[in-house]
């Protein structure tokens, strides 16, 4: 099976190609490096995808050590989802970098950010390929290392205190998910995560193995910016370069949303985590605390990159709420709108990205009036807004509905209610910034200069996100099977009665 | 009583993370919270370590007239944790190195009054 | 009448959506000419009629006309077909939008307002939203389209670009965007995960063995989630829109936006709901209720209103509840009168927000108190105005007549005392609030210093009684349509009766007593 040595190239391409940016010295040359490697890498992942929807699962032992001796890598449904969006975006903020870190990246420094970012590729298809629970946590680490780099390059001297606190905040959630691995480890010897999950079945509420739950839920909680644990997200994402926030925003918590999925689906099983543990209950609450403080933190803030920040915290509730209703539908709904938030928040950080290369600044009032001055920067943050509100005929529509659906199903006809009103948040923060940039007066930051629409090297990639946005809104099959397919195959672990019924409406039921 | 003694390796462990997790919180000097922050994880590589003994055991190093070796698994780990160890503080400083510059001080109360972190 | 036989039928109804966005496309493209532009709008306007007209003798004729877009999620497609109901509002829709176009470009100009050409495409855009939500084959196409038509018109709202507009705008677009998005799609969802399917279907989709607590939180759901009905207390936005230009308001917030609105509750209780099984569910009565207290309070609320378009949009508030309640009586001749009400209401209240604006362009007047001794200047255009407040009343021979006279008929056959005495006396209330306005214009002497009060609040038209003369030609043009439908839908209701009562469990025919 060729396929199957593909598979270990997502990870090994970017590990190579990440020194030899650094060796080739000059800026535009690491950038289409950089750029090809990262195409590569995503063309091998949508081949891994379509690969796994028809065979299920693919594997690899690496240095031909079998599995669960050596470390083994496999991927599903679930982690070629992520791991096409991950390099997707990878490439796409590549291309658009460019332009971005000329105005923002001292020069000196272009190489290495280019190296960086590719280490942070390299590490997020690891977490996103290994099967081997202690594999994981390094590749944490690498991604979360040049992740720090990554947003300590801007020029603003606030990026650094910024990083420093993702510094922290990132070493003590990458330590707990240590501890926890230890502790499996400690009580069944393996790291494998089948083997691993195997075991763990065995050993139906031991203290250790519970304890190792609760840390890795924390120190996974605290990657993927889970509220209250998300302090250090909005500072970081504000101060990151644009280019570093746009592919953070849209990769880096979805790969710790992943990690969560694993761990919870694949390692500990839903029925451990959800009927013996209680977690779903945990997990549902603080979601729903997410969506409804960070979109109101989003409506009043004055910095747009923040305002983009606090509404990753709040959609990043949207996708735990989806695994916390603890149903295939709910779970599909969860990696739907991974997806699909990927799309959104890429394309309007980009679009952020853009006025500042323009105006220099991302606060409101540079906004005013840019409808008619940048109008496709702008067309492309109100398509992807609209996305983020959740409109139809946009991808944010689609991972709603499934999400309500799944929420009515399990009879939480309350938080069902409750996501909708969480989406009207959304159009407040959205519609502010529309408002100011469609129906406002230039403010002085922009008054009487004439301001040029963005590059080109910037506009394509933003509007390939905004197009996918749209695409995905209205031709639904590939994405929803996808996730479906992984959805599916992760819940097999929920005894019966949880199980949703199937989300596909049969011929007869309609007549 | 025994309970304590017979998990002395644990009760070190938790002791050095607490120790380690206070200073991370409460240090004002960032190079403070870095030493906090390697304490912290020294913890949990001497929980790795710990657990890999065997009781009994030798040196996991084939020998003969021996048959009862420590698991040298954990061991092997914590050699890439310990190197992720490093790098972290690596990066740390670094950042440490350039807040200086930038701020002209290390103390976190300091330049926190200089810009207001969201 | 088919003129488009030749044509696939099925094929008619994508025309028909598609039809007018090449209007809008064209518009943009003949933006600088024009007279061209204008004409470009009117043949599309006369295209669109004659296509809804084609459709209409496929129905009469039976044929079965249907099309799928694209499949959206497993099992819901972007679909639509035809049925009775749509095209009914379909029919009404398509020709007042000819009228209002005649009447805008007399309007506009007569205004010289700016970015006409925005607004032209922006009005070619939401009749093709409302189009689509005639003839949407099940609720996600029919919520879809109904976003679309409330984004398409928002530029609409706040063409003037004033302070006044944004924040009217505001109230608009959250209404209508929260109640759609908090209520309708969260009942949308809740049907489709108890019912399995959110097709349209002659009887209701729900079987015998859901909860009625379900079907009685989705009835109020459906009832609040679609804003545009403008049920009190969500009714706050089509006061609002009226800082919108005349034509806009008469189009879209006396036929198109209202009417999509409360042609959305009727099809929810038809085809989702089922009429017959309405009365079953125990929350029909709470919202009939609430509909008809909507109808008085609105009522006694317009009587309050000096200006004339608030004035009119309070009555078209109260106007719709008719039709809500028409819809929640569970009986088939009341469905039917609703039905109707949406026709004879649209052509009644379009001639007189034409009136009004007419008014506003050829003497600047917004307030009814200022409009004594408007007669002798504007006989036609306040003949035209008195016609339809006399449609909006019910008083033969006027079209209202009709829908009044088969809704109270719905309400006898029901038993709801109530409603018909609560229908009688909003009758008389439209009397004391739409009369006085063309005896005051007739009757009443020339105030000699409402001339000077006008110039102080628009300082910067000077206006004087002696230059006041009837509206443009292409406005008159327009109220004397509409005014002449009034009076021709009395004598000849039967073409619409028979499309209504092609509608599945509708029927004007009472049935006998048993």
């Amino acid at each position: 099976m060729f396929e199957q040595h593909l598979l270990v190239l997502p990870i090994v391409l970017p590990l190579i190609a990440a020194p030899i940016c650094i060796l080739l010295m000059k800026s535009h040359l690491a950038w289409v490096f950089a750029t090809i490697i990262s195409g590569l890498s995503f063309f091998i992942s949508v081949d891994l995808l379509f690969a796994t929807l028809e065979q299920g699962v693919l594997n690899y032992a690496v240095g031909g050590w079998e599995s669960p001796w050596g470390i083994e890598l496999r991927i599903d449904a679930a982690s070629a989802i992520v791991l096409s969006v991950v390099t997707g975006i990878s490439t796409l903020v590549l291309v658009y970098a460019k332009e971005s870190i000329a105005k923002e990246i001292d020069s000196s420094r272009h190489t290495l950010f280019y190296s960086a970012h590719l280490l942070c590729l390299t590490g997020l298809s690891g977490i996103l390929i290994t099967g081997d629970a202690f594999n994981l946590f390094v590749f944490l680490e690498i991604s979360s290392l040049s992740t720090y780099t990554l947003v300590s390059l801007a020029s603003d001297k606030r990026c650094l205190t910024a990083a420093f606190r993702y510094l922290v905040m990132g070493t003590i959630g990458a330590t707990f998910i240590l501890i926890g691995v230890g502790m499996m480890y400690m009580k069944t010897g393996t790291l494998n995560m089948l083997d691993l999950a195997n075991r763990i079945a065995e050993y139906d509420g031991n203290r250790t193995i519970n304890t190792g739950l609760a840390f890795i839920l924390v120190g996974v909680s605290i990657k993927l910016a889970l509220f209250p644990l998300h302090m250090w997200l909005p500072p970081a994402y504000t101060h990151a370069p644009s280019a570093v926030s746009a592919f953070l925003a849209s990769t880096a918590t979805k790969v710790a949303v992943y990690v969560m999925i694993r761990f919870i689906f694949t390692i500990y099983g839903a029925e451990y985590v959800f009927f013996t543990m209680d977690m779903d209950i945990i997990l549902m609450v603080l979601a729903i605390v997410a969506i409804f403080k960070c979109s109101f933190m989003a409506t009043v803030q004055s910095n747009i990159k923040t305002v983009l920040a606090y509404s990753s915290v709040a959609q990043i509730g949207y996708m735990i709420l989806g695994i916390s209703l603890v149903s295939s539908t709910g779970l599909m709904a969860g990696l739907l709108h991974v997806f699909n938030h990927a799309l959104m928040k890429g394309a309007l950080f980009m679009a952020v990205g853009a006025v500042f290369y323009r105006i220099g600044s991302v606060d409101i009032k540079a906004f005013q009036g840019l409808g008619k001055q940048m109008p496709l920067t702008m067309a492309a943050f109100a398509i992807a807004g609209l996305s983020i509100i959740g409109v139809p005929l946009t991808a944010g529509f689609v991972s709603k509905w499934y999400l309500v659906t799944a929420a009515i199903e399990q009879q939480h006809w309350i938080v069902a209610f409750l996501v909708l009103i969480g989406s009207l948040l959304a159009v407040v923060y959205i519609g502010r910034i529309l408002e100011a940039a469609y129906f406002k007066k230039p403010s002085e930051l922009t008054e009487g200069k004439t301001i040029k629409e963005a590059p080109i090297l910037m506009l394509i990639p933003m509007w390939i996100l905004v197009i996918a946005n749209i695409y995905f809104g209205i031709d639904t099959s590939l994405s929803v099977t996808a996730a479906d397919t992984a959805a599916q195959w992760l819940t097999q672990s929920i005894p019966e009665p949880f199980v949703s019924i199937p989300s596909v409406v049969t011929e007869e039921t309609i007549k | 009583m025994s309970f304590i003694i017979d998990y002395y390796n644990y009760w070190i462990v938790v002791f050095l993370m607490m120790a380690g997790f206070y200073i991370v919180i409460s240090a004002n000097n960032l190079v403070k919270k870095v030493v906090g922050l390697n304490i912290f994880q020294t913890s949990v590589f001497m929980m790795y370590i710990s657990i890999g003994k065997v009781t009994n055991g030798s040196a996991p190093i084939v020998a003969e007239g021996i048959t009862t070796y420590s698991n040298p698994l954990p061991h092997v780990l914590i050699l890439t944790a310990i190197v992720v160890g490093v790098a972290t503080t690596a990066v740390g400083l670094a950042l440490i190195v350039r807040i200086k510059r930038a701020y002209g001080t290390v103390e976190e109360n300091e330049f926190k009054d200089k810009d207001d972190l969201i | 009448m088919n003129i488009w036989s030749a044509l696939e039928p099925s094929l008619l109804i994508n025309l028909t959506i598609i039809v007018p966005l090449i209007g809008a496309a064209l518009v943009v493209l003949l933006g600088k000419y024009p007279n061209l532009r204008e004409t470009a709008s009117i043949l599309i306007a006369i295209i669109l009629f004659t296509l809804v007209l084609s459709i209409t003798d496929n129905v009469f004729n039976q044929v079965e006309m249907a099309t799928t877009w694209v499949t959206l999620l497993p099992g819901l497609d972007i679909a639509f077909s035809v049925e009775p109901l749509g095209v009914v509002f379909a029919l009404v829709a398509s020709f007042l939008w000819i009228i209002t176009t005649i009447y805008a470009i007399g309007y506009m100009r007569g205004h010289n307002e700016d970015n006409q050409t925005r607004f032209f495409c922006c009005f070619a855009l939401s009749i093709s939203t409302v189009m689509a939500i005639c003839f949407s084959d099940n609720l996600l196409t029919l919520f879809i389209f109904y976003e679309l038509l409330t984004l398409s018109t928002y530029p609409l709202v706040t063409h003037a670009g004033t302070e006044d507009a944004k924040r009217g705008g505001r109230v608009y677009l959250g209404i209508l965007l929260s109640t759609s998005i908090a209520f309708l799609l969260f009942a949308i969802l809740g049907t489709w995960v108890s019912a399995g399917t959110l097709q349209f279907t002659p009887g209701g989709v729900f079987s015998d063995a859901q909860s009625d607590g379900l079907l009685a939180l989705l009835l109020v759901l459906f009832c609040y989630g679609i804003g545009k009905a403008a049920l009190m207390p969500f009714h706050r936005w089509l006061p609002a829109a009226m800082v919108a230009p005349t034509p806009v308001s008469s189009l879209l917030h006396a036929v198109a936006v209202v009417k999509a609105g409360v042609f959305s509750i009727l099809k929810v209780i038809i085809y989702i709901f089922g009429i017959d099984n309405l009365s079953e569910i125990a929350t029909t009565d709470v919202m009939l209720y609430i509909a008809t207290a909507t109808v008085l309070f609105s009522s006694c609320v317009a009587m309050t209103k000096d200006n004339l378009k608030a004035r009119l949009a309070y009555s078209t508030v109260s106007q719709l509840s008719y039709i809500v309640v028409g819809a929640l009586l569970a009986s088939s001749v009341a469905a039917a009168g609703a039905t109707f009400h949406i026709v004879t209401h649209a052509v009644g209240k379009i001639t007189l927000f034409f009136c009004a604006g007419a008014i506003m362009v050829a003497a600047h007047k917004k307030n009814v108190s200022e409009m004594a001794g408007l007669g002798r200047k504007m006989p036609i255009t306040m003949a035209a105005f008195a016609i339809g407040a006399l449609s909006i009343i019910g008083l033969p021979p006027m079209a209202g007549t009709w829908s009044k006279w088969y809704l109270i008929v719905g309400a006898l056959e029901t038993d709801k005392l109530i409603i018909v005495a609560v229908l009688t006396i909003s009758s008389l209330l439209n009397v004391a609030y739409l009369l006085p306005i063309p005896i005051k214009a007739f009757f009443h002497a020339i105030k000699p210093n409402s001339a000077n009060q006008q110039s102080t609040n628009q300082p910067l038209q000077p206006w004087s009684w002696s230059e006041t003369k009837e509206a443009p030609l292409p406005s008159l043009i327009a109220i004397g349509i509409t005014s002449t439908a009034c009076v021709v839908l009395f004598f000849y209701p039967q073409p619409i009766l028979d499309l209504i009562n092609l509608i599945p469990g509708v029927s004007t025919s009472v049935k006998g007593q048993s």
